[in-house]
């Protein structure tokens, strides 16, 4: 018990070193030329990389046979929704500082936000169902909406491709771990099914 | 032609003229102690290069430049990588010296000059201009230039020259995305309708504050036409070539639907995955707005009438 506890508290920690990071690159003028736009890529980068690990657990756990893991997919989701809400505001106010005719006009115009708001609308609904009350309530519910958690990554790596000119090498690493994660969850999935069918006619005889 | 300078800019964009020439002359005696070694053959070592350049009308004087070491650190160069840092650590490898400029096509002389002797027979200027980028970012450059129209006119175009066309070096020894092919099609090429070309606020580059072009700002030679977007500006140019018909130029021909053959900066005609509408300036701080993008970058007074008749939504 001891050492999940600080596992745990080591996870918590460790969720926070990116925006430390960030932080101390501020403070030190370490952003580069245009540190408006690296500030807000910072925080996209880490959104979408806290959602990919949000999906590692769950093969992780079905692979080690681990059952303590659902903490930790629970933290990872908070801290997507944390960067995402960052990313979100650095937007908003750091770069478009509240001008909210702007910041309009540069929504309707760039598809590629549009994503991003579709990405970020899943992880916000995610994150407020997570007290227990709200999952109790939501029964059955709970887990088809946190399906929506793939809707999400694929938008959330459209929202990347979609913005750039030409080099696609970046995006294209996080496509090939979720086709890998999706594929797993397939598999998964299909093996169960196979196994259920095989269980049938045994019971019955 | 007469030709009005810049029209006002807010209080909060004009630097003290005093701080200004005090800024350049400490960059100034910092590259006279490194300087040496970056000078081409046609500068004579040991002075600042070029010590007070008339300005000239064209150049927005009162506009702030915006600092060298930004306009250094933060440029396009996908012949070397298709990521800003990585361009400028690369661009470096690129020799400049010699350099030499063929001119050819519809002209009645066709030449291939030395860069340094087509320099001396021109009038270099300082031009401030105002840059932006399709990416959605600008700064403004106090450029060292002469006049295209003036090099043009030292060639004698035939009339049927309708469009001038220009063509990047090719060097795919040192230029990574030459040597693999990769995305576009290589050399770079750009070209302008004869009356962009020969139209006064088109120079052709060959300095940046004052001393020699950095390599990966387009050294020895670049086109800057201020009212388009930067990709329109090319770089480290070896070729113009006047023509009858509109040659193919390169990310127009990547990308049709993305990048126009005019690609003139147009706040109203969105790229058609991002918006065009606003742009952020590079040295402003957090929580500064974006700044409002006009059409023609502001030179709409200078330029509009070049399109007059023109539907451009149509001609992006
Ligand atoms: C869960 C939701 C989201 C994820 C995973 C996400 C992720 C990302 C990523 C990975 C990038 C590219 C960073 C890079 O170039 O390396 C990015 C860029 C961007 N995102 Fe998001 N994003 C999300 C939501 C949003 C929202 C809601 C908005 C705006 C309302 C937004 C606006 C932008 C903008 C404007 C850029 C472009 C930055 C630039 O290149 O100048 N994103 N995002």
């Amino acid at each position: 018990m001891m050492r999940i506890d600080k596992l745990w508290l080591t996870t918590l920690l460790a969720g926070l070193i990116p925006l430390v990071w960030l932080l101390f690159d501020i403070a030190f003028d370490q952003l580069g030329a245009n540190p408006i736009q690296a500030l807000h890529i910072r925080l996209g980068d880490w959104t979408l990389r806290f959602l990919c690990l949000t999906l590692v657990i769950t093969p992780v756990q079905t692979i080690t046979k681990w059952r303590g893991m659902t903490t930790y997919r629970q933290m990872l989701g908070i801290y997507t929704f944390f960067y995402a809400s960052l990313h979100l505001l650095s937007y908003l106010l750091v770069d478009h500082a509240f001008q909210w005719r702007m910041i309009g006009i540069d929504i309707i115009e760039s598809s590629y936000i549009w994503l991003g708001i579709v990405a970020y609308i899943i992880v916000f609904l995610l994150a407020i169902s997570t007290p227990k009350q709200i999952k109790k309530y939501l029964g059955k519910n709970w887990k088809k909406l946190h399906r929506f958690i793939y809707l999400a990554v694929g938008a959330g790596i459209l929202h990347y491709f979609w913005q750039l000119k030409g080099n696609l090498v970046e995006p294209l690493f996080y496509l090939i771990i979720i086709v890998l994660l999706l594929g797993f969850r397939v598999l998964v999935w299909l093996t169960n099914r196979q196994l259920s069918k095989m269980m049938i006619p045994k019971s019955r005889k | 032609m007469i030709i009005k300078t810049q029209k006002s800019i807010a209080a909060s964009e004009i630097t003290d003229p005093l701080i200004f020439k005090q800024r350049r002359q400490i960059i100034k005696s910092l590259l006279a102690i490194t300087g040496a070694g970056i000078a081409p053959a046609w500068a004579s070592e040991n002075k600042p290069m070029w010590n007070k350049l008339p300005q000239g009308d064209f150049s927005a004087h009162d506009l702030t430049p915006t600092p060298l070491e930004l306009i250094k650190n933060y440029t396009n160069y996908y012949e070397f990588a298709f990521n800003k840092e990585d361009s400028t650590d690369l661009a470096q490898h690129l020799t400049i010296d010699p350099w030499s400029v063929e001119i050819s096509g519809e002209v009645e002389k066709p030449t291939r000059f030395h860069l340094e002797d087509m320099v001396r027979q021109q009038t270099l200027e300082e031009r401030i201009y105002r840059f932006r980028c399709v990416e959605g970012w600008s700064m403004v450059v106090p450029w060292v230039g002469f006049s295209l129209a003036s090099l043009l006119k030292s060639v004698k175009p035939l009339s049927r020259a309708r469009f001038v066309k220009f063509t990047s070096v090719h060097e795919p020894e040192v230029m990574p995305n030459q040597r693999s092919n990769a995305m576009l099609t290589w050399p770079y090429t750009e070209a302008l309708r004869i009356d962009e070309a020969m139209h006064p606020l088109t120079i052709l580059a060959v300095g940046l504050y004052g001393d020699v072009l950095a390599k990966q700002n387009g050294a020895p030679l670049r086109l800057v036409v201020p009212w388009k977007y930067g990709f329109k500006s090319i770089k480290a140019i070896v070729k113009i070539e006047l023509l009858e018909k509109p040659p193919l130029t390169t990310w127009n021909q990547a990308a049709p639907h993305d990048y126009g053959f005019y690609a003139n900066v147009n706040p109203n005609v969105p790229h058609p995955r991002w918006s065009q509408n606003s742009e952020r300036q590079l040295n402003s701080r957090f929580f500064t707005p974006r700044r409002q993008t006009e059409l023609f970058n502001g030179y709409g007074e200078q330029v509009a009438s070049l399109y007059r008749d023109m539907d451009l939504e149509h001609f992006f």
